[in-house]
């Protein structure tokens, strides 16, 4: 009896490995495609029938990308925006969240169910009369084009109101009974108390910086105002054919969020655990 | 009296500050998103184009749309991507977070090297793959020729070109999705399991009896935002089907139809009114969900 349960558990183990080793090939195999073509020359790209490693590693189609593209000014825009925006919507959605958790005013929770709904409406509808507005106050081909409409967010709000709800209500009055104001419990009680939702929060939102693609697009013409996204958009269409370099291009894109995820993997985890969070 | 008056003051103290903090948020929120959402529905009823002057011109973009066999063939290839990835997304991340959740040795390294998509900016993942569904030389007919088949073009062929984008769609979701499962099951108190075996249930019985059940408002949620996403598929499209390729129009889906008309057309008021109808669509469908919700998922308490 205990001999049959130990092979059945260990069918079901090697089934599982398998699986995950598939899936894990099936993930990390267009990565490392990306790699070995990215130091192919182009002759070797199109050879039949194909090569899979580079004849020679060389790291010519980086150079030629580095010289085509203002790639370093594309790191610069990306880190600047990320940076701004991960503090002003820290800021901005954590005092709101605080309010909506812990404070009582007239016409919160509609306020509250109101800002929520906007979250049902898909973000295209926005963009013509935000770019528009960009027009009007000069600001496309900016950096602050990019930052400003992305302070503003919903879900975080959401999110870090369901990390205060979390927290006692006693340590709000002890800090009254010593003469601490609201901004005062807000900033120096409760805040360093949900320090890993914040850092969820400061990764999600980092992370759709990281990836978005058409707000950048449409909002700045200039290439020196691309970020890596958009930059990325550049490297086809001239280059259609030479993709040892569009995989360079690539490359250099992809690598440093992949840098941090590999050292801050249980803090990316967490906060992508938290997407999954419903009211 | 003394304590009244200095507890109505508290009262108002906590108030004003209340308004002040969601002030910001408030304020920011009224002036990119509210506004620009009515201004959006008013848009949709012009004739506005990038510059110049804007003229009423009441639902003839709606009319001149619903004329379009363009826009029949977005939407009809955006309830394709839906149909096809919703579904196979939600069922793979799952089956990978139930799997990683028996804690075999080596899952912590699993979970990393399948989390990678997750951390890649949309546009490289579309090149990357662009260049492997390659027609002339992409590792993918590679593989096809060197089983004696025909190469096929992946992304021009009318035929399977949407598939094509829909994998790549499915591949860069699953990992997001995973995670979000595994915390769900991670969630699910050992108790409940262990009651079930004492019983002597079976593996089967206890992921269709406790797992599933346990897990359902999560993946509820799960397939409504992923459903919600796929309805804005535009970023794959952009980068892998280029604008002369004869594979566009069967790839084609609402917002990158949006995007050529009032971005690259520079028709803003005929584009407005294509992120209505999205909008609709996306209300509609939200709402569908929702009402047949209550028929499967698990209410706690």
């Amino acid at each position: 009896m205990g001999k049959m349960n130990r092979t059945k558990y260990k069918r079901g183990h090697i089934f599982t490995h398998a699986v995950l080793i598939l899936a894990v090939l099936i993930s990390v195999v267009p990565f490392i495609w990306m790699i070995l073509t990215a130091f192919k020359n182009y002759e070797e790209s199109i050879r039949i029938p194909m090569t899979i490693f580079p004849a020679r590693w060389n790291f010519d189609n980086f150079q030629v990308i580095l010289s085509k593209f203002p790639f370093g000014r594309f790191y610069i825009n990306t880190f600047t925006v990320m940076i701004f925006v991960i503090l002003g919507e820290l800021l901005i959605s954590s005092m709101a969240a605080y309010a909506f958790a812990r404070l009582d005013f007239p016409l919160k929770n509609g306020i509250f169910i109101f800002c929520l709904s906007l979250m049902m409406v898909p973000s295209q509808i926005f963009i013509i009369p935000q770019y528009d507005l960009m027009v009007k106050l000069k600001l496309t081909n900016t950096l602050v084009a990019l930052i400003l409409p992305r302070l503003f967010s919903v879900f975080s709000t959401f999110l870090l109101r369901q990390f205060f709800l979390t927290l006692p209500r006693d340590l709000d009055d002890a800090a009254k009974i010593d003469g601490c104001g609201f901004f005062g419990i807000y900033f120096r009680i409760l805040l360093p108390l949900i320090r890993p939702a914040l850092i969820s929060v400061a990764i999600l939102s980092g992370l759709t910086i990281w990836k978005d693609l058409l707000w950048p697009l449409i909002v700045n013409s200039s290439m020196e105002r691309y970020t890596l996204s958009a930059g990325l958009a550049l490297l086809i269409g001239e280059h259609t054919t030479n993709f040892p370099q569009v995989m360079a291009g690539s490359l250099m894109a992809v690598t440093p969020m992949i840098v941090a995820f590999f050292f801050l993997q249980k803090q990316f985890v967490e906060g992508i655990a938290n997407t999954g969070i419903k009211g | 009296m003394n304590f009244w008056k200095k507890r109505s003051e508290m009262k108002q103290k906590e108030i004003l500050t209340g308004y002040l903090m969601i002030g910001p948020l408030l304020i920011g929120l009224g002036v990119f998103y509210v506004y620009s959402f009515f201004i959006n529905i008013f848009y949709s009823m012009t004739n506005k184009k990038t510059f110049g002057a804007i003229k009423f011109v009441g639902l003839r973009n709606f009319e001149k749309l619903f004329a379009s066999e363009k826009f029949w063939t977005a939407l009809g290839n955006t309830f394709k991507y839906v149909v096809i990835c919703v579904p196979l997304v939600i069922v793979i991340s799952l089956l990978l977070a139930i799997l990683l959740n028996r804690n075999v040795s080596g899952t912590g390294i699993y979970r990393t090297l399948i989390f990678l998509p997750a951390v890649t900016m949309p546009a490289a993942i579309g090149l990357i793959w662009k260049w492997i569904f390659n027609y002339e030389f992409g590792v993918i007919n590679a593989a096809v020729s060197a089983f004696g088949g025909e190469r096929i073009a992946w992304l021009s062929d009318k035929s399977v070109v949407l598939l094509a984008v829909a994998t790549v769609l499915i591949w860069a979701d699953v990992s997001l999705r995973m995670i979000v499962f595994l915390a769900g099951l991670q969630g699910i108190p050992n108790a409940l399991y262990e009651a079930a075996e004492i019983d002597g249930a079976s593996e089967t019985t206890k992921l269709f009896r406790i797992t599933l059940p346990m897990l359902s408002p999560t993946i509820f949620f799960a397939a409504l935002m992923e459903m919600i996403g796929v309805f804005q598929i535009f970023d794959f499209i952009y980068l892998m089907i280029s604008a002369n390729s004869a594979g566009l129009p069967a790839a084609r889906s609402l917002v990158s139809y949006f995007y050529d008309e009032a971005f690259v057309r520079g028709n803003h008021g005929f584009g407005s009114a294509i992120t209505v109808v999205l909008f609709a669509i996306i209300l509609i469908m939200t709402a569908l969900q929702l009402y047949f919700q209550k028929k499967w998922v698990y209410q706690e308490g």
